[in-house]
């Protein structure tokens, strides 16, 4: 796999950009580190009414947790925390290796195009630390509403 | 002399330059050779058996353990064989934890490995006794005044690195001994994993109560490490592991253990990795520790002139100050793990991220950096094949 197939414009324009890199008011955050590589990021989602009002992320990471991170916080925006889950669920599926269906990967949007770092063993981590970090929120917040 | 031809994973890998040696170091054929005659011809469980493979296989143990301990002007019985300088660290760190106090504090290098800190932070968490740090001044060495004042009668232990694995100063030895014994009663350990592949050490001119290193760090195999013990403190200190081997008689409730340093080596010993390590001590005494370190010293002064002359990456060296041969950097705006990447394409191994130091990542004021690290297998071509990859790296990410 080339370089330029990692380092997509995607990821180079989510990582230069940083929109979503930036402190929030939020009820919810999970932070996720990767200690191999130092990547140490947080993800902290502002959730009303099951849903996800606001989503942002803080901390440090190398561009494919960054851009990951980012394209996360764009895709669960203004999504009802059930949809919210289920984008999270099957973009980690993916990751792990399992094929999607059309649709899913349609919902997955930007997302879907990170597909290819599932070849890639030392950076799944990093594609992934943000969306654990979400996963971590949802099963929190479903648990303490039980 | 080509010395990259030693090493056959080169001919598995013609393309790869790899920097990563303060990691851990190929192994030269002499190596590989001893352990596979090992396997062919005298495996065999040690200090057991009285049958001949076994009767051999101890021999090699001992044998092995003798040239280790003149490598670094030793007696063979201060030698003893663990499985990693970290084993080693925790032997000491769990040992101390028997006697040390609350009123007691332990002084650690802030350049140390995890594996110099983490067991310590044990023993102030089991028994309460202080933590304390020795700094560094603006040279990157050890802030001497700092290391004095933190001195005192209550201080016993100072555990420092030689080499610093994360940036590759090289700690003045002697000046902190001198210091520690002027001030304290304290026991000194030495980490040597970075220094003992390059530097002659000799235990007694040092003057440190312990040493330990790891046999991969100077050509050996993975699973060798090597625990120095002053003569005089062997019978005060405790073991980690207990079980078999070790003892002298088991009854149901009791037992009595085996005197010397016998007393540490729980369980079936690597023979095979002990052997690994003499040869690798052969192997570095045939070619002489003068001549690596010549070899070694031009490829780190190619280095840091190559990479001074790129202005977006910021160096981690400060002149004038001893050295490992291991350079530490980072590129302005990137993350080490991407540099790594593409590195890594350009078929160089760089090691990224906080070098199992982070209490030092954090005193320097960086999450994380890059290091590329030399040994006597690498040419100027793969230092020309770094810069080449950095330059992409900077072009990719900072347009440049």
């Amino acid at each position: 796999m080339s370089l330029d197939r990692i380092y997509t414009n995607l990821i180079m324009e989510h990582n230069k950009n940083a929109h979503n890199k930036r402190e929030i008011a939020c009820n919810c955050m999970e932070r996720g580190h990767n200690p191999n590589c130092g990547d140490d990021i947080t993800v902290q989602l502002n959730i009303e009414n099951d849903i996800v009002k606001d989503a942002a992320f803080i901390g440090i990471g190398c561009a494919i947790s960054t851009a990951s991170s980012s394209i996360l916080m764009d895709l669960i925006k203004g999504k009802k925390i059930s949809d919210a889950e289920r984008i999270v669920t099957n973009f980690l599926n993916m990751i792990k290796g399992e094929e999607l269906t059309e649709e899913q990967m349609e919902e997955l949007d930007e997302a879907a195009l990170l597909e290819n770092i599932k070849n890639m063993p030392a950076r799944v981590k990093c594609a992934t630390l943000a969306w654990n970090g979400a996963r971590v929120i949802f099963e929190k917040h479903e648990a303490n509403k039980n | 002399m080509d010395y990259k031809k030693l090493f056959p994973i080169f001919e598995t890998h013609k393309e790869l330059a790899y920097l990563d040696s303060a990691a851990t170091n190929q192994k030269p054929e002499k190596v590989i050779k001893a352990i596979d005659e090992y396997n062919r011809k005298f495996n065999a469980s040690p200090n057991r058996g009285s049958y001949g493979i076994s009767v051999e296989a101890t021999c090699q143990y001992n044998q092995a353990k003798g040239k280790v301990a003149k490598f670094i002007g030793a007696k063979n019985t201060e030698i003893i064989f663990v499985k990693s300088s970290t084993e080693g660290l925790n032997l000491l760190a769990n040992s101390f934890s028997y006697e040390l106090t609350k009123e007691d504090n332990i002084l650690i290098g802030i350049t140390s490995h995890h594996s110099n800190i983490v067991p310590w932070q044990e023993v102030r968490r089991r028994i309460g006794a202080e933590l304390r740090y020795i700094y560094l001044d603006k040279n990157g060495e050890f802030d001497y005044s700092d290391l004095e004042s933190k001195l005192d009668s209550n201080t016993k232990v100072v555990s420092f690195s030689h080499g610093v694995n994360a940036t590759g100063i090289l700690h003045d030895v002697k000046k902190v001994v001198d210091l520690v014994r002027q001030n304290s009663n304290a026991k000194i350990i030495l980490d040597a994993c970075q220094s003992v592949a390059h530097e002659k050490i000799d235990v007694r001119a040092l003057d440190v109560d312990y040493l330990v290193f790891s046999a991969h760090k100077i050509f050996g195999p993975v699973g060798a490490g090597v625990v120095y013990i002053k003569e005089e403190l062997i019978e005060g200190t405790k073991p980690l592991l207990f079980g078999g081997d070790m003892i002298e008689f088991v009854e149901e409730q009791e037992t009595i253990l085996r005197s010397g340093t016998q007393k540490f080596e729980g369980g079936t010993q690597s023979v095979e990795a002990a052997v690994g390590l003499a040869a690798a001590i052969d192997f570095v005494e045939e070619i002489g520790l003068d001549n690596i370190k010549k070899v070694e010293e031009e490829l780190l002064n190619y280095a840091i002139s190559e990479l001074k002359k790129l202005d977006f990456v910021k160096l981690y060296h400060y002149e004038g100050i001893k050295k490992t041969p291991a350079i530490a950097f980072n590129i302005e705006g990137v993350h080490p793990h991407d540099v790594s990447q593409f590195c890594d394409f350009h078929n160089v191994a760089i090691r990224t991220g906080h070098h199992c130091a982070q209490p030092l990542m954090k005193y320097m004021g960086i999450p994380s950096c890059c290091r590329a690290s030399f040994s006597i297998y690498n040419k100027k071509e793969d230092i020309d094949k770094l810069v080449v990859a950095l330059i992409e790296v900077n072009k990719t990410f900072n347009n440049n």
